[in-house]
């Protein structure tokens, strides 16, 4: 422990100070590390789902989303073993998915696309499955496209009507689990609420009707510079 | 309608915590949860509809669409079709005139897959509306459906078809005890009330004590120290405490639970009791699988005498100020709510996804107050440990693993059943002592566990080598181990995942893709390679036991089956695709009477 307070701890060598109960991933962010995540929002409860924030606490395996800062703790975050646990992960949800990059709204604003980049990913390692999923249009400003999930509960955590809650798991298991989306509720949604679930999403499951390229691809937020820079640059 | 289910809901307060119970009586009373009953629970507990669909579609024996008035679930885990599940599946579907999981026209029957029912010791077994059918073969397959077209009550069936209906109390089943081993600590002498009183004279740290140096570990499956465990819990501190029996043995091949909830309900009870005052709890709950939904009568009914007896309630056995009460919680069929947090979103009327730690149940548990969740067996024996103290407890097993085990041992051997054995028998000991010969492998803890051949026979059953929650799969010589086990394995894991770790979700289709491009004989070595890395990935990467258990199957097999693989592999090319265009051009190819040609394309 510091003089301020503050905890203090490593990542890859890296002194790094964090609050009492912060997590490693926000901590490692206010410190100018990155640490990838699909799933992780600030200041919501962590979900731990995507798994790709796994990060080497004192040697095991955690994620770094659901982990608070303890004093002392050495952090293992960019090495080669869980560099490459991340890419397989990312290779898995392009692979379970229908993920069609270059003709996708939310190309250039996708965080798995973007990843993708980030770790030079040019092909998945595992076969494509092509599984079939259901695409959910019925509501006025907002579109859900269940081919480009990938299951991780931002928005289930997030966006709410009326408090209740817009989105939820359905089924379960690595063949029937979706996220769907409550008809009545979404149909309720504003242009505003449909923009800012959009935004939510990491990818392009969920989207704003007739959004998709105001912007052209080519001027999008990770077309310039790679995902996680500008917590880096700090 | 709406008035039936109104009430349903007021029943349980209007609590959304208690979802659970609501559905199940919703699901009791219409086979289903009816698109209207969704809506009423939706606008009463104030949730979206997806909101009570999700907790809907994450359990086995909830449905949104009708199951039938007599809704059949067969089991179909590896074991039951040891025992001729096929025979019975296809007697049960000529006789109703409808496939596997459907439901009759007229609503009337439904037959449904499910998985391991926790009666391997005497498959093929059914349950139809909650009464359990074993021992199951065409004949009698056929006099079931008979019977329901006869409009006969479940009841009546099961009376008539049983080689033997079993009688304690409330209790009537044709299910058979088969306790072939009976060992000192389980099966010795037990009086009620008298590990009670003993736990009463010392103050609650003193009973964690004797807990703690009797070095007794959860008999679950992960073996973490049950002393330590309740410290932890009162460590935490808090005004409420809840005590948690985990009834809700899910890993296929175990059924050793169900055993001791029928013979020794009372010293369970007496143990949860002890527990709870260690802890300084109030109240128990006992988390009993639907599976075991026959118990609940003949559980309910121990308790009330118990309650009567003063050993549940006010003031239990003239202790002042101890006041501790157990009700039951049923589950609705999921395998990963027997991970303890999972149990614990269950019981709060949630998807039974385990939860993320820190905070561990012991700090943030059932309605986010400290918890304890311990196993049926380990809860037990607690009670032998504080009539006859730690150091006697000590005295039997090995010195990392105190005491005895309990086993539930299936598959290709003379009786199978379950045995309470001291650790440290050997696996050889232990074939020895069912009958079982020209073993091929023995499953050692269910499929999450190890798949052991010859080679491992000598090695003993402890925490310190085998370890094992129970589950003893025995594999004859005669068996196809990669197609009948391993390959079902892994599709249960895909089935039971809850789905929120992505490589546990996905990555265990991706590798049963594999195992069956192998299995259809478009494997090559590179295959068997990537196989084994890419199974090896997912193990530290998610979240609870079953994600990092999921791929068990393969690697074990492949750690000691190595020989199935390779001999299902082109050994002269270095890649083939899983596409085979011959087999998929086979069935037009037929309807239009050509011979394939495809050598020339």
């Amino acid at each position: 422990m510091n003089k301020n307070g503050k905890l203090y701890f490593e990542i890859d060598g890296k002194p790094c100070y964090a609050d009492a109960g912060q997590s490693i991933i926000d901590a490692a962010k206010a410190n100018g590390v990155f640490i990838p995540s699909l799933c992780h929002v600030e200041g919501v409860k962590p979900a731990g789902s995507c798994r790709i924030c796994n990060v080497k606490v004192n040697g095991r395996v955690m994620t770094a989303c659901t982990t608070p800062v303890e004093d002392g703790m050495v952090v293992d975050n960019d090495i080669p073993e869980l560099i490459e646990l991340r890419k397989a992960i990312i290779d898995v949800l392009f692979v379970s998915g229908n993920h069609f990059c270059p003709s996708c709204e939310k190309s250039g604003n996708c965080e798995l696309q973007a990843l993708a980049y980030r770790y030079q990913i040019m092909v998945p390692r595992f076969p494509y499955e092509f599984p079939l999923k259901d695409v959910d249009a019925s509501a006025e400003h907002i579109f859900h496209d269940a081919n480009r999930c990938i299951l991780c509960k931002r928005c289930i955590r997030t966006i709410t009507k009326e408090g209740k809650h817009v989105f939820a798991y359905q089924g379960r298991g690595g063949e029937h689990l979706q996220i769907v989306m409550d008809k009545e509720l979404a149909s309720l949604l504003t242009e505003q609420e449909a923009q800012e679930a959009m935004e939510i999403c990491p990818v392009g499951a969920i989207l704003k009707k007739e959004q998709g390229f105001i912007v052209p691809i080519g001027e999008r937020k990770f077309d310039k510079v790679p995902i996680g820079s500008d917590i880096e640059k700090q | 309608m709406t008035e039936k289910i109104q009430s349903i809901i007021r029943k349980y307060s209007s609590d959304k915590y208690r979802m659970m119970d609501i559905l199940l009586e919703i699901q009791e009373l219409y086979h289903h949860i009816p698109e209207q009953a969704v809506e009423i629970l939706a606008d009463q507990l104030d949730l979206s509809r997806v909101d009570v669909e999700q907790t809907i579609s994450f359990y086995h024996f909830f449905s949104l669409e009708p199951v039938g008035k007599y809704a059949i679930y067969l089991n179909n885990s590896p074991v039951a079709h040891m025992y001729g599940r096929t025979e019975v599946a296809r007697a049960f579907e000529e006789e109703v005139g409808i496939s596997f999981n459907s439901a009759t026209v007229d609503g009337l029957i439904g037959l449904w897959d499910t998985a391991d029912i926790g009666m391997s010791d005497q498959e093929p077994a059914a349950i139809i509306n909650g009464t359990v059918f074993t021992e199951l073969d065409p004949a009698k397959a056929r006099k079931i459906i008979q019977g329901i077209k006869e409009g006969k009550k479940v009841a009546d069936i099961a009376e008539e078809i049983a080689d033997k209906i079993y009688s304690k109390g409330l209790l009537r089943t044709m299910v058979k005890n088969n306790i072939h081993a009976k060992g000192s600590v389980l099966f010795g002498d037990f009086e009620l009330e008298n590990a009670l009183r003993k736990a009463l004279d010392k103050t609650p740290e003193e009973v964690v004590e004797e807990v703690k140096a009797s070095n007794l570990r959860g008999r679950g499956g992960a073996g973490f120290p049950t002393g330590l465990k309740w410290e932890y819990c009162r460590a935490s501190g808090g005004d409420e405490v809840f005590l948690i029996c985990n009834a809700d043995e899910g890993e296929p091949g175990t059924f050793k639970e169900r055993v001791i909830l029928t013979e020794l309900p009372r010293m369970l009870f007496e143990g949860m009791v002890i527990a709870g005052y260690a802890i300084r709890a109030k109240q128990g709950i006992l988390y009993l699988r639907y599976e075991y939904r026959y118990l609940k009568e003949h559980l309910e009914s121990i308790l009330q005498g118990m309650r009567e007896m003063n050993l549940l309630g006010k003031d239990i056995a003239g202790k002042s100020g101890f006041d501790f009460d157990i009700r039951i919680q049923l589950g609705a069929g999921s395998y990963v709510c027997g991970e303890e947090s999972g149990l614990i979103e269950s019981m709060e009327g949630k998807r039974g996804e385990p939860r993320n730690r820190p905070p561990f149940p012991v700090q943030s548990g059932y309605l986010d107050k400290p918890s304890v969740v311990n196993n049926v067996e380990t809860l037990c024996k607690v009670v032998p440990i504080l009539a006859n103290g730690a150091d006697w407890f000590k005295s039997v097993g090995t010195k990392e693993s105190t005491g005895t085990k309990l086993l539930s041992i299936s598959g290709d051997c003379k009786n199978p059943g379950v045995y309470e054995m001291e650790w440290g028998m050997t696996i050889n000991e232990m074939l020895e002592m069912v009958g079982a010969t020209s073993v091929q492998g023995v499953k050692v803890g269910g499929p999450s566990g190890n798949c052991i051949d010859s080679t491992h026979f000598g090695r003993s059953i402890a925490f310190e080598d085998l370890a094992t929650g129970g589950s003893m799969i025995i594999i004859g010589e005669q068996r196809d181990l990669l197609r009948d086990f391993i390959l079902p394995f892994t599709n249960f894991f895909i089935e039971e995942s809850c789905g929120s770790c992505a490589p546990c979700r996905s990555l265990t289709v991706i590798l049963r893709n594999k195992l069956l491009k192998i299995l259809n004989g478009n494997g090559t070595k590179k295959d068997i390679d990537e196989l084994y890395t890419w199974a090896q990935m997912g193990t530290t990467a998610n979240r609870c036991g079953l994600g990092q258990t999921s791929a068990n199957p393969i690697i074990t097999s492949l750690d000691n089956f190595r020989n199935l693989y390779d001999d299902l592999i082109k050994t002269d090319q270095d890649y083939l695709s899983a596409f085979d265009l011959e087999k998929a051009v086979a069935a037009s190819c037929e309807v239009v009477g050509r011979v394939p040609n495809i050598e020339s394309h």
